[in-house]
């Protein structure tokens, strides 16, 4: 059943009804409002862990579980879920799983390559508004063709990285020589295909390793290839239905949405599984320079992480053309029913004395939590005075209209900030620069522009900013 | 005594084929004091019931957390390495027949392709006139008419490209972040010429004129300036052509009611109506002279369509674009993605007051620091960073339902196109990238 639709009145009805509150809510009917929204696990119901209780365990174990089964891969603390979505799209519901990012390296590349690729992806990190953007895979391919080759590029991979493997390799020969170089690691098998399924599948049985079906460009071949592997007792698959270079985009939306759709909304079996896509193939297309395959790839790779991929392999390591793809995945992958605005009014930043700054800002939650991570990693004590634009950043709510003169000083006033501060002066955004004039009319406080962006106000206030006017 | 730190109990396939016969297992006369259990059922090829054995690891871990709340109990901690319960969640227990053989060949297999069965449409929308249409235009374009989400080809693909624009200024001192404004230094104070160089050189398929001049905060430049402005920009280009305000709603009434006057039958933009402009007199001014508009709403589903509800009252359907604002990729992308989004497929459902072609001005893109800002060496150059943030901002919003772009950097636009026309292309390639092999780097 589409998450969506589930209501905590069916959830209710398998629960134990005993109000045990062991599971740290007031009642099971809260718990039942938990478990809908996946804030809490069965597991956190003690009573219904009874053995007795079995058959209502598993009843809305059914009822809980992902549409797309959650894909373990790799082990302890790197260890990364693959799937586990519950909607088509995001504000049906919300996703849960960003999309793995994996670099690859090649068995043929020479040493200072290989490693550096590696360090980008070890070292690849990026602080946004609280959280840090990463990179998490290494896809190691063989282009060689030689097992003795691929297992000692694979035990190199091993040693530089903790993060989760992906073993590319077509020949079950050659995979079976990677395996055996690192199948403690739990990598993801890249690929059965329709002439050597029956191999793959007993190294990924052997091993305990996910298993990727691959079937390029041809849907019916996968869903066969799925349900063969899931008879021959694979429980971990991860399906690949082929991804074509930026030219053949269409062909490439049509496949991945189909097997969602199907996979959500349809309950079809065999396709409840992560999907892969491979922005890399951008590579294999014509061009005079390799900054054009980059560019092309980080747009395959955006596009891809829009329509439901899980989990993408890019060859691109520059900056330029990641810092987009794990900014837009973790937008896609932000948890829609959070609210847009913070709460409006007054808030101390660090240590504020009485003659600390004051400083302006709206309160949309992305423009709040921007200004205040800058402040608090600049280290300057101060008071963030957060105006209610409705939920609108600087730039919009001016140009809207709904952050005016009036209502600034109607925040200065409510805020009761002049009891704070000795001083009456305000730096205000540079966005907001046109208020200036208004403002300090309207509430008698001294307007200073401050800057653009708010990785500048550091600096403003150490080398512009003056509480009171001279003389 | 010291003991082990850890015992591994090989589990023969001999026993877990026994164990596989019964319904429930009792171990008798066991004592236990565990800090770590390892089930090695990896080995176990064939015959064991997986169920059972993933059933069997979750009664051990029972009992391992039974003995280590009694140990706690007793004083004695949780034994190291203790993990809590639901990290071995179970396999749902269904009931098991004997495992059947593995399969040898191939199981056929036949994926669905979803139908959409969905009941609305959008309405199309004309833009420009050339003239056997009245107007001076070379070309006049169609956006809109879609009978399925975005893109969703194999159900019914879009019968209309997308349009792309870029933006001009009639402010030279209008602040571009550097990648941008080296694209356009020479033109910055001669509006037809900044035009022209968008359509001619960066293959703008409009231009959407801002007039800033007009703000009373900027130069506060009267209506027939800036009807002056208008005629300039259709003298330079034969694209079709937007026009846009400075936000004072009552300025951009009095600006778009010059124009709309002076300048017939060239169908124009008007960009936008807002919910706090004279609304009666907006609509009825893009409908006495058959313009079009934008109305424009900032993510919000219901005021969207209470603006357009208001506006149905004047002007007729085929005359009305959405925006519900588009947010920079990294600062409220995702807000603007899913307004949109919603509006396509709430349309798409039958939805009266949603089912317009979308608008978006991907030019806000450049409102994030990382589109602009200097950076290490590792993201750099930001020649490169700052168009690809426009670009993806952009293709996000293509990929929730807009018809029509405003833009800002050359190669944006470029790529963007790109990205459309693979998109439009039915067609799939002839043989599957091999990406496994692909000798790349050194």
């Amino acid at each position: 059943m589409p998450a969506k639709e589930l209501s905590p009145i069916e959830i209710y009805r398998g629960l134990p009804g005993t109000n045990c509150k062991d599971c740290g809510e007031a009642n099971c009917m809260a718990f039942a409002a938990k478990l809908v929204n996946r804030e809490a696990t069965l597991e956190e119901c003690k009573p219904l862990l009874d053995p007795g209780k079995a058959e209502s365990y598993n009843k809305l174990w059914a009822l809980l579980k992902p549409a797309v089964k959650a894909v373990e891969v790799g082990v302890g603390d790197n260890k990364l879920i693959l799937g586990g979505e519950y909607v088509l799209y995001r504000h049906e519901f919300t996703y849960f799983h960003q999309p793995a990012m994996a670099v690859d390296v090649g068995d043929e590349m020479g040493d200072e390559e290989f490693e550096t690729r590696v360090h980008v992806l070890n070292d690849f990190s990026y602080d946004y508004i609280g959280m840090k953007l990463s990179l998490d895979m290494l896809a190691v391919r063989s282009t060689s063709g030689d097992p003795s080759k691929f297992g000692e590029a694979v035990k190199k991979a091993a040693e530089l990285t903790r993060k989760p493997l992906m073993l590319c390799a077509l020949d079950p020969a050659v995979m079976e020589a990677g395996l055996d170089a690192a199948a403690d690691r739990r990598p993801l098998i890249y690929a059965a295909t329709r002439d050597n399924w029956q191999k793959m599948a007993e190294l990924a049985l052997k091993h305990s390793c996910p298993l990727v079906a691959s079937s390029p460009m041809d849907l019916d071949g996968l869903k066969s290839l799925a349900l063969t592997l899931e008879a021959y007792g694979i429980k971990d698959i991860v399906l690949d239905p082929g991804t074509a270079p930026t030219e053949y985009m269409g062909a490439n939306l049509d496949t991945f949405t189909i097997l969602r759709w199907d996979a959500i909304n349809g309950e079809e079996e065999g396709l409840g599984y992560p999907l892969m896509g491979a922005p890399i193939a951008a590579w294999t297309a014509p061009a005079e320079d390799p900054v054009l395959h980059e560019w092309s790839e980080a747009q395959l790779a955006a596009a891809l992480i829009t329509r439901f991929t899980d989990i993408i392999v890019v060859h691109g390591i520059s900056g330029w053309a990641l810092l987009p793809q794990v900014f837009l995945r973790s937008n896609l992958y932000t948890d829609p029913r959070k609210p847009v605005s913070v709460e409006a009014g007054l808030m101390p930043i660090g240590n504020p004395t009485e003659d600390s700054p004051v400083l302006l800002t709206t309160n949309f939650a992305l423009t709040y939590y921007t200004v205040a991570s800058d402040i608090e990693g600049a280290k300057v004590d101060s008071y963030l005075l957060v105006v209610d634009s409705e939920g609108m950043s600087v730039e919009s709510a001016v140009a809207g209209r709904k952050m005016t003169a009036e209502t600034v000083a109607e925040a200065i006033t409510n805020s009761k900030v002049s009891e704070k501060v000795k001083h009456r002066s305000l730096i205000i955004p540079g966005r907001a620069a046109r208020l200036s004039g208004e403002i300090q009319e309207l509430s008698g406080w001294n307007v200073a522009v401050g800057p653009m962006d708010s990785s500048g106000i550091a600096s403003y206030v150490s080398d512009k900013w003056k509480p009171y006017p001279e003389g | 005594m010291t003991k082990p730190d850890k015992l591994t109990l090989p589990l023969s396939r001999d026993l877990l084929e026994r164990l596989a016969r019964f319904q429930e297992v009792e171990l008798q006369d066991v004592e236990m004091d565990l800090g770590e259990v390892e089930l090695d059922i990896g080995q176990s090829q064939g015959g064991a019931n997986p169920a059972l054995l993933s059933r069997m690891a979750f009664e051990f871990a029972l009992i391992r957390d039974s003995a280590s709340r009694m140990a706690q109990l007793l004083g004695g901690g949780f034994p190291a390495g203790y993990a809590p319960l639901q990290a071995m969640a179970p396999q749902a227990l269904a009931p098991q027949p004997a495992a059947p053989a593995r399969p040898t060949a191939l199981i056929p297999a036949k994926v669905t392709i979803p139908k959409g069965d969905y009941v609305g449409s959008v309405v199309e929308v004309k833009l420009g006139a050339t003239k056997a249409e009245g107007g001076t235009r070379s070309a006049s374009y169609v956006i809109g008419g879609e009978r399925a989400p975005a893109f969703y080809n194999f159900q019914s693909p879009p019968p209309h490209k997308p349009i792309i624009a870029l933006d001009v200024f009639d402010w030279p001192e209008v602040r571009l972040s550097k990648a941008v404004k080296m694209h356009f230094e020479e033109v910055l104070h001669d509006t037809g010429e900044w035009a022209r160089v968008c359509v001619e050189k960066y293959g703008a398929e409009m231009v959407n004129l801002h007039l800033l001049t007009i703000d009373p905060l900027i130069d506060n430049a009267p209506p027939s300036a800036a009807v002056k402005k208008v005629e300039e920009v259709l003298q330079a280009v034969d694209v079709p052509i937007s026009i846009g305000g400075c936000g004072d709603p009552k300025k951009d009434l009095e600006v778009f009611t010059a124009i709309s006057e002076k300048i017939e039958g060239e169908r124009l933009l008007i960009n936008s109506v807002t919910l706090d402009m004279d609304i009666e007199k907006s609509a009825r001014l893009i409908k006495d002279h058959d313009n079009c508009v934008i109305a424009f709403t900032s993510m919000d589903v219901n005021k969207a369509r209470e603006l357009n509800r208001k506006l149905y009252d004047f002007v007729p359907k085929e005359q009305i674009i959405m925006d519900t604002t588009t947010a920079a990729l990294g600062y409220g992308l995702d807000y603007a993605f899913t307004v949109m989004e919603r509006c396509r497929l709430a349309a798409l459902k039958g939805d009266p007051e949603l089912n317009h072609p979308l608008s978006s001005g991907t030019t806000n893109a450049w409102a994030a620091r990382e589109s602009w800002m200097k950076m290490g060496p590792e993201f750099s150059p930001r020649e490169l960073r700052g168009p690809i943030w426009e670009t993806i901002t952009g293709q996000t919003m293509l990929l929730a339902g807009v018809d029509y772009f405003m833009m800002m950097h050359p190669a944006a636009v470029n790529a963007l196109k790109t990205m459309i026309d693979g998109l439009m292309k039915g067609e799939r390639p002839a043989d599957p990238a091999d990406w496994v092999t692909l000798k790349v780097g050194g």
